[in-house]
Parts: C-alpha cells; sequence; structure tokens
C-alpha cells in the first residue's frame, strides 16, 4: 500500500501527536514535575498552564497534575525553561534506563 | 480594443486583467515598469490588489508564497540577478504547488554586470519545477499571462512567463487588448484545495521525512520523494492540461496557437531553425530571404520549454536533414541548453529510424550583443551546406 490515493500532493501537517513520527526516541533529558510547586497542583485548580501552552509538540496535558505524553516529547526543555516556579526539571534518560533494569 | 504600447506594459495590463490580489516586486531592469505600472493601477484603484513593497527578490518571491498558501491569487516580476537572488524561493513554490505567476523580462547575468537582453537567467531555472512559457511578440506576451494563470491554477504549479529584455519588454507594438468579461469567462477565481485557515491549523512543507509516515488522521501520507515525483508527474501531465488551455482560450478569444511550438514554412523544409522567444520572429526575415534564394529551411519557436513538448518538437522534426538551433544562453561547460534536450527528444523518437537530424548550435546575443539578420541569415546558410562545427558557435563574437 502507498500513498497514490492519499488526498494531497504537498507535505501538509496539522498539529496532533505523530506527524513527525515517534519523536519521543529523540529525547535525552525528561521532564519531570514537581508538584509542591506546580501552580495548578499547588491550588489544586485551572491556573497557569505555562507548560501546556508552550510545548511545541502538544504533549503536556492541561491536568493536574499536567502529564506528558514521552511517546512524542523530544525533549526540548521549553517547559521547563518557562515555567515560573521551576517545577519542571530535565532529568537525564540515562537515569530512566538504568531504574528500568532495577 | 487594440492599443500601442510596450511589452512591459502588455504584461501589466494581463496582469490586471486576471485579478490578482497580492503583488509583490522588487525593481530590477528592464523588468521595473511592469511593476510601476501595476503599483499605478493599485493606487488609481483600477486594480483592487494588495501592492506590498519589499527589500528583495527572495522577499518578494516569499510574499508571494505566503500569499498563495493563503489563497490569494499573486503576482511577481523579475529579471536576471533578480531571478538568481530568489532562486531558493524559485524551489519552494514549485515544491509547495503554489500557482504562482512571474513574468521574467529576460536579462543577461553577472559577472560582469550588463542589463541587456540574453535569456541566462531564466534557462539557469531550468531544473527548479516551474513551468517555463517563451513569448515573440506584445500579443504572446499579454495572453501568455492570462493563460498562465488558468494553467498554474489547474495544474498547482508556478510559472515563469519568459519575454526578452528591452527587445520585446521597451518597443511599441500594437496588440489586442480584451475585455474583461472574456478575461473572467476564461479565468474563474482560484480556488485552492486549502487556504490557510486559523479553523483548521496547518504546517506547510515543514521537514518532510525520507520515509512516508501516517498522519494524525491514521492515513498513510507522502513522503519527501513522493512529492517531489507527484511535481514531475503533474509537469508531464501538464503538457496536455496546455493543450486544453489552448482549447479554451480559442473558443473565448478567437486566437488560435500551437500550445507548444510556432512553426513558419516548417512543412516542406529541410532545415529548421529552433530558437525560444523573439530572435525566432527575426529569423523568419532570414528564413524568407533563403527562401528567395531556393533553399528550404523554417523556423520554429519553441513557446512551452519546461515541461518540454519531447514528442511534439521530435514529430515536428521528422524527416528534416537537419536542425539549427540558436540560443541566447548556455550550459556552461557543454552546449545550449534547448539544444540538449532537442537531442534527446530526437533520439528518443527518431533514433535508430535512419532519420535522425543533425543538430547544430549557435549561441548568439549574449549580454545583448547586436544580432544582425544579415548574420543570421548568413549562419543559416552556411549551416545548410554542411554541418560547421560539433562545438557550440558564437555568432558576432569577435576574438
Amino acid at each position: 500500500m502507498g500513498t497514490r490515493h492519499y488526498r494531497r500532493k504537498t507535505s501538509h501537517s496539522e498539529h496532533g501527536p505523530g506527524d513527525g513520527g515517534r519523536t519521543g526516541s529523540w529525547r535525552v533529558e525528561r521532564p519531570v514535575f514537581d508538584r509542591n510547586l506546580c501552580i495548578p497542583c499547588k491550588r489544586n485548580k485551572e491556573a497557569c498552564f505555562i507548560c501546556w501552552l508552550f510545548c511545541p509538540e502538544i504533549v503536556i496535558s492541561r491536568t493536574i497534575p499536567p502529564t506528558v505524553d514521552l511517546e512524542y516529547c523530544k525533549g526540548c526543555g521549553i517547559c521547563a525553561e518557562e515555567c515560573p516556579t521551576k517545577a519542571i526539571t530535565m532529568v537525564d534518560e540515562a537515569k530512566f534506563a538504568e531504574e528500568d533494569k532495577e | 480594443m487594440h492599443i500601442i504600447e510596450d511589452g512591459n506594459a502588455a504584461a501589466a495590463l494581463g496582469v490586471r486583467l486576471c485579478r490578482p490580489q497580492v503583488i509583490a516586486a522588487y525593481p530590477i531592469t528592464p523588468q521595473t515598469p511592469v511593476t510601476e505600472k501595476l503599483s499605478e493601477y493599485v493606487e488609481e484603484g483600477s486594480l483592487s490588489a494588495q501592492y506590498i513593497p519589499v527589500e528583495s527578490e527572495h522577499s518578494a518571491l516569499a510574499v508571494c508564497i505566503a500569499a498563495s498558501s493563503a489563497g490569494a491569487r499573486v503576482f511577481t516580476a523579475t529579471s536576471a540577478n533578480g531571478l538568481l537572488y530568489m532562486h531558493e524561493q524559485v524551489q519552494w513554490a514549485a515544491g509547495a504547488r503554489l500557482p504562482i505567476v512571474m513574468c521574467v523580462v529576460n536579462r543577461a547575468v553577472g559577472a560582469p554586470w550588463n542589463i541587456w537582453n540574453d535569456q541566462q537567467d531564466s534557462i539557469s531555472q531550468r531544473d527548479t519545477g516551474w513551468i517555463q512559457m517563451y513569448c515573440a511578440d506584445h500579443q504572446q506576451i499579454l495572453d501568455t499571462v492570462i493563460k498562465a494563470y488558468w494553467l498554474a491554477e489547474k495544474v498547482s504549479i508556478p510559472i515563469m512567463v519568459c519575454y526578452d529584455g528591452y527587445i520585446l519588454s521597451h518597443t511599441f507594438m500594437p496588440f489586442d487588448l480584451p475585455e474583461a468579461g472574456k478575461v473572467d469567462a476564461f479565468l474563474p477565481p482560484f480556488q485552492p484545495d486549502y487556504a490557510l485557515n486559523p479553523r483548521e491549523p496547518a504546517n506547510l512543507n515543514t521537514v518532510t521525512l525520507p520515509d512516508v509516515r501516517v498522519d494524525v488522521h491514521g492515513e498513510l501520507a507522502h513522503g519527501y520523494m513522493e512529492i517531489r515525483y507527484l511535481l514531475q508527474e503533474d509537469l508531464r501531465l501538464a503538457l496536455a492540461a496546455a493543450a486544453e488551455m489552448e482549447r479554451r482560450f480559442a473558443g473565448v478569444f478567437g486566437r488560435t496557437a500551437d500550445p507548444y511550438l510556432e512553426p513558419y514554412r516548417c512543412d516542406d523544409a529541410d532545415f529548421v531553425a529552433v530558437g525560444l522567444g523573439s530572435l525566432t520572429y527575426q529569423l523568419r526575415v532570414s528564413v524568407d530571404a533563403l527562401r528567395a534564394e531556393g533553399i528550404r529551411v523554417g523556423v520554429m519557436g519553441v513557446r512551452f520549454y519546461r515541461p518540454f513538448p519531447d514528442e511534439a518538437i521530435a514529430n515536428a522534426l521528422k524527416g528534416k536533414k537537419s536542425v539549427i538551433v540558436f540560443e541566447k544562453a548556455l550550459s556552461y561547460g557543454y552546449e545550449g541548453a534547448l539544444a540538449s534536450d532537442l537531442k534527446s527528444a530526437l533520439y528518443e523518437y527518431l533514433g535508430g529510424t535512419g532519420s535522425l537530424p543533425t543538430v547544430q548550435n549557435f549561441i548568439a546575443g549574449i549580454g545583448g550583443r547586436e544580432i544582425h539578420t544579415q548574420e543570421l541569415t548568413d549562419t543559416l546558410r552556411a549551416a545548410t551546406q554542411a554541418r560547421v562545427s560539433k562545438e557550440p558557435v558564437w555568432i558576432g563574437l569577435k576574438l
């Protein structure tokens, strides 16, 4: 099965997970949330969500707590950079690989 | 209505009749008067379009790419180094499949700096995926602009309408200016398959992977290679669309023409001169002179250069003894690009038949060097007597 009958003849991507392939495999650092610092978590109500707003891959959920779809998170770190309370830390993926072994 | 105007005015009047919504251009000799006139039309209100002044040709085409992506009919024009400066965006417009129409007022490229006519500028853009149409007089300039919008929007491929700087752009000639109603009947408003829309957001032509991929709807979408193949496939299919274009144009305007070629006294000719643009009309004078001497010679203009009408050209040249290609451009390091393309078509369709014409290549008018009709006549006569050279021969060279 090829793409002969695909509805376009151009490169046209819509936002949504997976349009650029499984980009989670590119990640070398993973965003980890500290619920004691995250504003929506602390107040337990809709607030802030700067991480959700800035994520270029749309993989952060607008939920309490925010969750990250690691299948597609590229680990760019924009969420950690933008978080006003520094609630997000980028953690080396090697650490999680070690945990998986244990 | 018949009027007398210069070639740039013919282009601008043709563009106005096509009702473009966005025009962006940067001035460069000899193209400048086209965009000056269009800016005046917008200023006086006789053309309802956004005229966007920019700081370079690269930006001019970038504006056209953006506006066309948003669903607008757009126009730009350039020459020579301006065209070279937009080269990156030229390639982009083709891959993005945007039906942009651009007049290229042919001029020599630097170095050394030169503002006069040859065709090295557009010929050097041959492989960018644009359709290229060449004009030989003012009526053709106006008509080709109108046809180009229809064809570009039909096949979603941008088109260069090429005409010789000064020789056509700055000379005056009578031509028929059609009524707006006729152009509207021929050319419906542009209706793109997709136009940028905040309610249907999309990334256009972003990083596209080497292989195919599943899109967000779960459908298998093209990789880069499929998209580029479809451009080539549709360029080849555009030859048939061009025939439809001419039939429709004739139906509305009453002027008929072969979509690909413009032969003159070729039917019984043993020798045929071939070229692009106004040079082929000058060659008609030489053909008439040589016919008076009893030499069976004709001349054929190639109006449609990309996609290359290989089959039509080979059929038109079947049975001829020699094809003499005159060019105002060169694929440096080899020969004229048209001569190479022609040889390829002849080999494909006539190879092994025993009636393969010889091909001779003459380079003329580089950097605006005056082409004397007597020189053309003498060159053509010599070429009918014996094959002059395997290498391209430069006419009027004073080394």
